[in-house]
């Protein structure tokens, strides 16, 4: 049933040999599924430095092949690569530009993203930059060590320590290029949004993936503009003698700074001001398209409307506007006016709001639906769940008071692992599971499923590690652990008194961590199987009422812009589910009447 | 393709998308309600040439011109950020001072005297604003669009290209001009690194430099066009979009003026 002939295989082999597949295509598809392969590269380095840094912290005197002893200033430059990769290289390309460009256009029914050239060029930057932050390993002093936040003064001072000269130096050329191609990325993202769009797609018929990568896009416009004039700032402390962020009389490794940032009043407060500025919304766009990702999800599988969809569009753009007002709770240890912390306090307890509303929704889709308990399900049942427990200690951790305690703590490393880091990781999946047929489909060859065995295996192993490794945290955090220490065992005195009960659970964290690491062997195995032999999913596999399962799009896409083709139309919103009358319908948004299931 | 529309086709369009505007040819464009002739193909509405039957975002060309000064836009969104970030830094070192070990309480901050230059270099920027602004309106001339849509030569390119030119060289006169007021300021002693205030001058005037910089470049860009483009469409996007980011560069630089001048 649909609106489109299905053009014969002969002519779409024809139009597909039209366009070569070159590593500089301009095709949104190949460049989305670039994004996705550098987003695997960046997980995969980055798991491997979190392992080695667990490794490191249970059991700090052994020795790791080919490299000695891992001495604290490798330790720091492990948590430096691990969070810049993290966030920057997975949380932030993946979603975003990998998943955004592989499907957004398809689901506004545009042919292509609205500049499909600075799309191209925006990826490459990004591999560009990737490319400068691993060089800086092999930098003379090794790689930075003042973590992904860079706090001044010590990242302005090349002698700060091993990795703060040229490594620090390639880390800020590093992340100049990311927040240039990030720039670029988000304008192609919100000109096509609003340019691009079908007939019949209004506004509020746009999926909520959409609603989440437009509001990511605003987010990332305005914070990685503030991110590149601090970078640009920093850059001028470390190469032209001034002090935007050294104060006067700063001694650093015993030596004095003024001579070197000129007669200077700099403030390190002011690095972090306009660091979280940017730094906050970040998360946001990190988790803005997985939340709108688990509500489409959740919805398919439950064949239910999604509950109140206007209001979560609202919620969607209210997460993004108070996002950007609530920066100051990074920084209520580090001399912020106690009148400026209750004020930011106030506006991070507020974001709970529209939070709450996003997860009654959810509740509220799957309540009594009976749902498909598919792998993409799961997963966006796991989104729910982590974005629940990890969302409980922000109210927390909002207080002033708490956080004069629990900062930087493991209780908050185990609050942003399991709601940004996990929450974002299960969205990644679950987008990996639902659209794995999109991701493989070529002109030449038909797309393909994940392995639902396999899929379940990598499910539960993953939310039982990822519980198992960052809740205890919580406690160690509690019993206060401090984060960036390379070692707390085998201290003398009082301090080794103290931190003798945090340390009795870092093995068992450790184990955790290689469980969890050890649950996505599944997962690779099951990408790399289902790309060649996975079941094939054939037309709208999941039954989806959304524009990227339209019969004929696909290759309607790869046909030549200029001939004269089928016009694309709206006709509904989307997750128009179960008919009233007969549950066994329902409504794609790209036919005017119901169809079968 | 046949080659007109047979009756059969009309009646069947309104009935497979009802009540749809786009499907009026004459309302295809909703846009600010000043449709060139040229936004319609010739080849006249049945070879599937239509309006309605190319996808949206490539119909006509002024539909591709908007997409493409959107997005000039959004990126000009994203440099006011970048300026307002740099701002914001200047006004919080500017009300920022220490204790000293007396307990006194010091704001090194020294006023960074302005070179009288400035002034012209203001001037400058203003008047290559109004030639870009003539040079874009050249672009957009009814009757040479329409010369040119006959295959009549190249009128708009020849009207714009002198004011587009003029555009640049002022932009070049600018930056000089910005050269000479740092150089006044070193031989008067005064560095990027000699006090926040003068960081704060070097920075802004260094980094609104940059965008002129590549303003220039853009309008040396619009001018290779104009000389080697064969399709006005093209021609309009790429005046267009760069005078529109001349004009912002222009504006930002009035309240960084300012700010430098006034709010030190």
């Amino acid at each position: 049933m649909s609106a489109n002939p299905t053009p014969n295989p002969a002519q779409s082999r024809s139009s597909a040999t039209q366009k070569p597949r070159s590593l500089f295509s301009a095709d949104h598809r190949t460049i989305g599924r670039q994004y996705l392969l550098l987003a695997l590269v960046a997980v995969a380095v980055g798991t491997v430095l979190s392992l080695l840094m667990r490794l490191h912290l249970t059991w700090p005197d052994r020795v790791l092949p080919f490299h000695g002893p891992i001495l604290p200033e490798d330790y720091l430059a492990l948590v430096t690569f691990h969070g810049t990769l993290m966030v920057f290289f997975v949380l932030t390309t993946a979603p975003q530009n990998g998943f955004g460009n592989l499907i957004l256009p398809s689901q506004i029914g545009a042919r292509g993203m609205a500049f499909p050239r600075l799309n191209c060029a925006s990826f490459w930057l990004t591999t560009l930059s990737m490319m400068v932050l691993l060089s800086a390993t092999f930098a003379p002093g090794g790689g930075p060590i003042s973590g992904w936040t860079a706090y001044p003064p010590l990242s302005a001072v090349a002698s700060a320590g091993p990795g703060q000269g040229m490594g620090m130096d390639l880390w800020l050329a590093s992340l100049t290029l990311f927040s240039l191609a990030t720039t670029m990325a988000s304008v192609n993202t919100l000109t096509t949004v609003v340019r691009m769009r079908c007939d019949g797609m209004t506004w509020n018929r746009l999926p909520l993936t959409v609603w989440g990568w437009f509001t990511a896009a605003l987010l990332s416009l305005l914070a990685f503009s503030v991110l590149l004039a601090a970078l640009v700032l920093l850059f001028c402390d470390r190469h032209a003698g001034t002090s935007f962020f050294v104060p006067m009389g700063d001694v650093v490794n015993g030596v004095l700074q003024d001579a070197k940032h000129g007669s200077g009043n700099g403030s390190p407060l002011l690095w972090l001001h306009l660091f979280w500025f940017f730094g906050h919304p970040e998360v946001y766009i990190a988790i803005l398209p997985g939340m709108g990702l688990t509500s489409m999800v959740l919805a398919n599988f439950a064949r239910r409307r999604i509950f109140n969809y206007n209001l979560m569009i609202a919620t969607t753009l209210l997460i993004g506007f108070l996002g950007i007002l609530v920066w100051g709770h990074h920084m209520f240890v580090a001399g912020l006016n106690p009148f400026a912390g209750t004020a930011f306090s106030i506006s991070t307890m507020a974001i709970a709001i529209p939070s709450s509303a996003k997860v009654l929704s959810w509740l509220a889709t799957i309540w009594r639906s009976r749902p498909e308990y598919r792998t993409a399900m799961l997963f966006a049942l796991g989104f729910v769940s982590l974005f629940v427990t990890g969302g409980l200690t922000g109210p927390i951790l909002a207080q002033p008071i708490l956080d004069q305690y629990l900062h930087n703590t493991f209780f908050v490393v185990a609050h942003f692992h399991l709601i940004m880091a996990m929450a974002g990781a299960f969205g990644l999946f679950s987008a990996t599971y639902y659209w794995f047929p999109q991701i493989t489909a070529t002109a030449a060859r038909p797309g393909r499923l994940m392995s639902e065995g396999l899929g379940r295996v990598h499910f539960w192993g993953t939310i039982l590690g990822a519980y198992a490794t960052f809740l205890p945290m919580h406690i160690t955090g509690l019993e206060g652990e401090p984060r960036h220490y390379a070692q707390l065992t085998g201290i003398p005195g009082q301090a080794g008194h103290l931190m003798a009960k945090p340390m009795l659970m870092q093995t068992h964290i450790t184990y955790g961590a290689i469980f969890l690491v050890l649950a996505q062997i599944p997962f690779l195995v099951n990408l790399v199987w289902s790309f060649r032999n996975g079941r094939l999913a054939g037309e709208n596999p999941w039954a989806a009422t959304t524009m990227e399962w339209k019969p004929g799009l696909f290759l309607a896409d790869l046909a030549d812009e200029t001939s004269p083709e089928e016009t694309i139309s709206v006709y509904r919103g989307p997750c128009d589910y179960r008919d009233g009358n007969n549950p066994a319908t329902f409504h794609p948004q790209w036919v005017s009447e119901s169809v079968a299931e | 393709m046949p080659g007109i529309l047979t009756p059969t086709e009309t009646e069947r369009r309104p009935e497979r998308r009802p009540q749809r505007r786009t499907d009026d040819p004459d309302h295809g464009d909703h846009g600010n309600g000043r449709r060139p002739p040229t936004d319609k193909r010739t080849g006249g509405g049945g070879d599937g040439d239509n309006w309605n039957d190319r996808p949206q975002g490539s119909r006509g060309p002024r539909e591709k011109l908007k997409r493409y000064r959107l997005g000039v836009f959004f990126a000009l969104a994203g440099d006011l950020m970048f300026f307002v970030a740099i701002v914001s830094a200047f006004f919080v070192s500017q009300a920022s001072g220490r204790f000293d070990a007396y307990n006194n309480y010091i704001n090194p901050w020294l006023p960074t005297a302005i070179p009288p230059v400035l002034w012209l270099n203001t001037a400058v920027l203003i008047i290559s604003s109004v030639t870009a602004e003539i040079a874009r309106r050249k672009m957009f001339h009814q009757f040479d669009v329409m010369e040119e849509w006959f295959g009549l030569g190249k009128p708009t390119s020849r009207r714009a290209m002198p004011w587009l030119a003029a555009t640049a060289f002022l932009g070049l006169v600018f930056l000089a001009g910005q050269w000479l007021a740092w150089q006044q300021l070193n031989v008067q002693g005064v560095f990027m690194r000699s006090n926040v205030s003068s960081h704060f001058f070097f920075l802004i005037t260094g980094v609104h430099g940059i965008h002129l910089v590549l303003g220039v470049g853009a309008l040396v860009g619009a001018l290779l066009s104009l000389r080697y483009s064969q399709q006005v469409e093209n021609r309009q996007i790429i005046v267009d979009c760069s005078v529109w980011y001349w004009h912002s560069m222009g504006v930002f630089w009035i309240f960084l003026f300012a700010l430098l001048a006034f709010f030190q």
